[in-house]
């Protein structure tokens, strides 16, 4: 990867912040987006823009052509079967919510069990509790190990014949732990209940490939890997999408309305109500055109580095950090708080120096409680980052933790 | 700049709180959380006879919001209820940037948080045990 042509491609990346050049570290919460994509976009908005699927006009053809053609490319790009097994949505917490609903209100039932991991975002983690509420369907949850892995001792007994459905993260969004989906999706299928992914933090940033994984369901967001806010996709195993009742009714969905019912369309459209977010579904294909070009391997590789690299230096330069998560490979995440600074306070020293990173629970409160702590500093990376950058970062850092002291 | 959000005396307060701890009797105790960042706030108060005669909080926070409970408690003790009331409401019109609703009753050293409303993720930090004082008033008063 060569990496100072590669950030000639992030117009965000070339500014000054405080009068320092900007390093930014915050993109496990959304990443910053190369010209290819806010091109895509602007250039369908100023040529192509029309409503997708039913316009017999030349506009409105190449809008439906631009939306499906980016369908199909992001279908390719998880190994999905077929392009209808991909849904889009507005984010990854809809596609949960989706799932929760139309499969869970479905299969879901009074005495049954949902498996999930105290190392969910929110987002995996709210819509099941709801469900479990409403269904009065036990919730159970993975143990984590000392140093922050799913412990998989108890696997069989924990996803036993009871058990409807595994929500599981990929890639913990603070712990920077890779679980082993395959296995537990393995599990789950051997006692019949269904696997959803949260790839949020995984597909962003290594190669992912749904039949590979064998999960059921993998659900992710666009503004993470380069493309705009308000994308997000649902994967469904083709004979599962098959199988579920709309989550929202209306426009697009249907096919055939009478005054007293209505039939649907197949999926994926049947998910997908009302006029779909065309421009930013072509932005999320750029960008999967961009990532592809430049190799989800590479992109894998360059931020295990970083991330090594990162934690060494952070541990040299302040011996009494605390990291969080598991030694050895891990995904491009650093949860971390220097003793006697609250990361609040970090996170805004760091950006008078012109560094971004964030600070809080994460969305992920019942971890940090694991963890004893209200809250933790992030700093997460992505191919554009530097080891440069995280030299910044961490000389930031050392003036953050004198300032305190 | 940066000196002006952490200034002298908020360092000072952050490093040797005041007034932190729990009381064996309050009369009544308000516990509130920051959602956005998990910080965590309990205060108790004795409220007799319409003065606030002791005070006492604990917490985990931020610079801003444990030295903002840390002033704010000493600010607090031996105060008249209605004039804490006032004390709150000018306390949050510093933070928005708005005029002072009750000029006679002087901020003083708490002034020195007047920097926080110029980073605007920060003012609910150092509103929080304010939040939690104005409840706390509020409920004292049956």
């Amino acid at each position: 990867m060569n990496l100072s042509r590669l950030r000639e491609d992030f117009p965000a990346l070339h500014q000054r912040v405080h009068g320092k050049l900007l390093v930014y570290l915050d993109n496990a919460a959304t990443s910053q987006k190369p010209k290819a994509v806010i091109d895509a976009i602007s250039r369908y908005y100023a040529y192509d823009n029309a409503n997708v699927h039913r316009g017999i006009h030349a506009l409105a053809e190449r809008a439906t052509v631009a939306y499906e053609g980016a369908r199909a490319r992001i279908a390719r790009f998880i190994g999905a079967p077929a392009p209808e097994t991909v849904v889009f949505t507005k984010n990854a917490s809809e596609a949960i919510n989706m799932v929760a609903y139309a499969w869970g209100g479905v299969h879901v039932r009074e005495g049954d069990v949902i498996v999930t991991t105290p190392m969910e975002h929110h987002s995996n983690l709210i819509p099941w509790q709801q469900l479990a509420r409403r269904t009065r369907a036990t919730l159970r949850y993975f143990g984590l190990t000392p140093d922050g892995r799913l412990d998989l001792s108890n696997l069989d007994q924990l996803i036993d014949e009871r058990t409807r459905i595994v929500a599981v993260t990929h890639v913990s969004n603070v712990l920077g732990t890779v679980n082993p989906v395959r296995r537990i999706a393995q599990r789950a299928r051997e006692v019949g209940a269904v696997c959803l992914v949260d790839g949020a933090q995984s597909v962003p940033h290594m190669p992912v490939n749904v039949q590979e994984l064998d999960c059921d369901f993998l659900a992710f967001s666009g503004h993470k890997m380069c493309g705009p806010m308000g994308v997000g996709v649902l994967y469904g195993r083709p004979e599962l999408l098959a199988q579920m009742e709309p989550f929202l009714f209306g426009g697009e969905m249907i096919s055939k309305v009478t005054l007293e019912e209505a039939t649907w369309k197949d999926a994926p459209h049947r998910f997908e109500a009302g006029t779909p977010n065309v421009g930013g579904v072509i932005g999320l294909g750029a960008a999967v055109e961009y990532l592809e070009a430049i190799g989800m391997e590479n992109i894998w590789r360059h931020e295990v580095e970083l991330s090594r690299y990162c934690i060494e230096r952070m541990r040299e330069a302040i011996p009494e950090v605390i990291i969080y998560g598991p030694e050895g490979e891990r995904a491009g995440l650093v949860c971390f708080n220097v003793p006697g600074v609250h990361p609040h306070d970090l996170a805004q020293v760091l950006d008078r120096d012109g560094v971004a990173i964030r600070a809080g629970h994460h969305c992920a409160q019942p971890l940090m409680r694991l963890l004893g702590t209200p809250a933790t500093a992030r700093a997460s990376t992505y191919l554009y980052n530097t080891k440069e950058e995280i030299d910044i970062f961490v000389s930031a850092l050392i003036r953050a933790k004198e300032f305190f002291a | 700049m940066l000196e002006d959000l952490y200034r002298e005396l908020i360092m000072d307060h952050y490093r040797h709180p005041q007034n932190r701890g729990r009381l064996e009797n309050p009369t009544v105790q308000v516990e509130l959380h920051n959602p956005l960042c998990g910080d965590e706030l309990e205060l108790q108060l004795i409220v007799k006879d319409d003065t606030v005669e002791d005070v006492r909080w604990t917490g985990q926070g931020c610079s801003i919001s444990q030295s903002s409970a840390s002033m704010m408690s000493q600010a607090l003790k031996g105060m008249a209820r209605d004039r804490a009331l006032k004390l709150v409401a000018n306390f949050q019109a510093m933070m928005h940037g708005e005029d002072f609703p009750y000029p006679e009753v002087e901020l003083g050293d708490l002034e020195a948080l007047s920097g926080v409303a110029k980073f605007p993720v920060r003012i609910k930090c150092a509103l929080l045990a304010w939040e939690a004082l104005s409840k706390a008033l509020n409920q004292s008063e049956s």
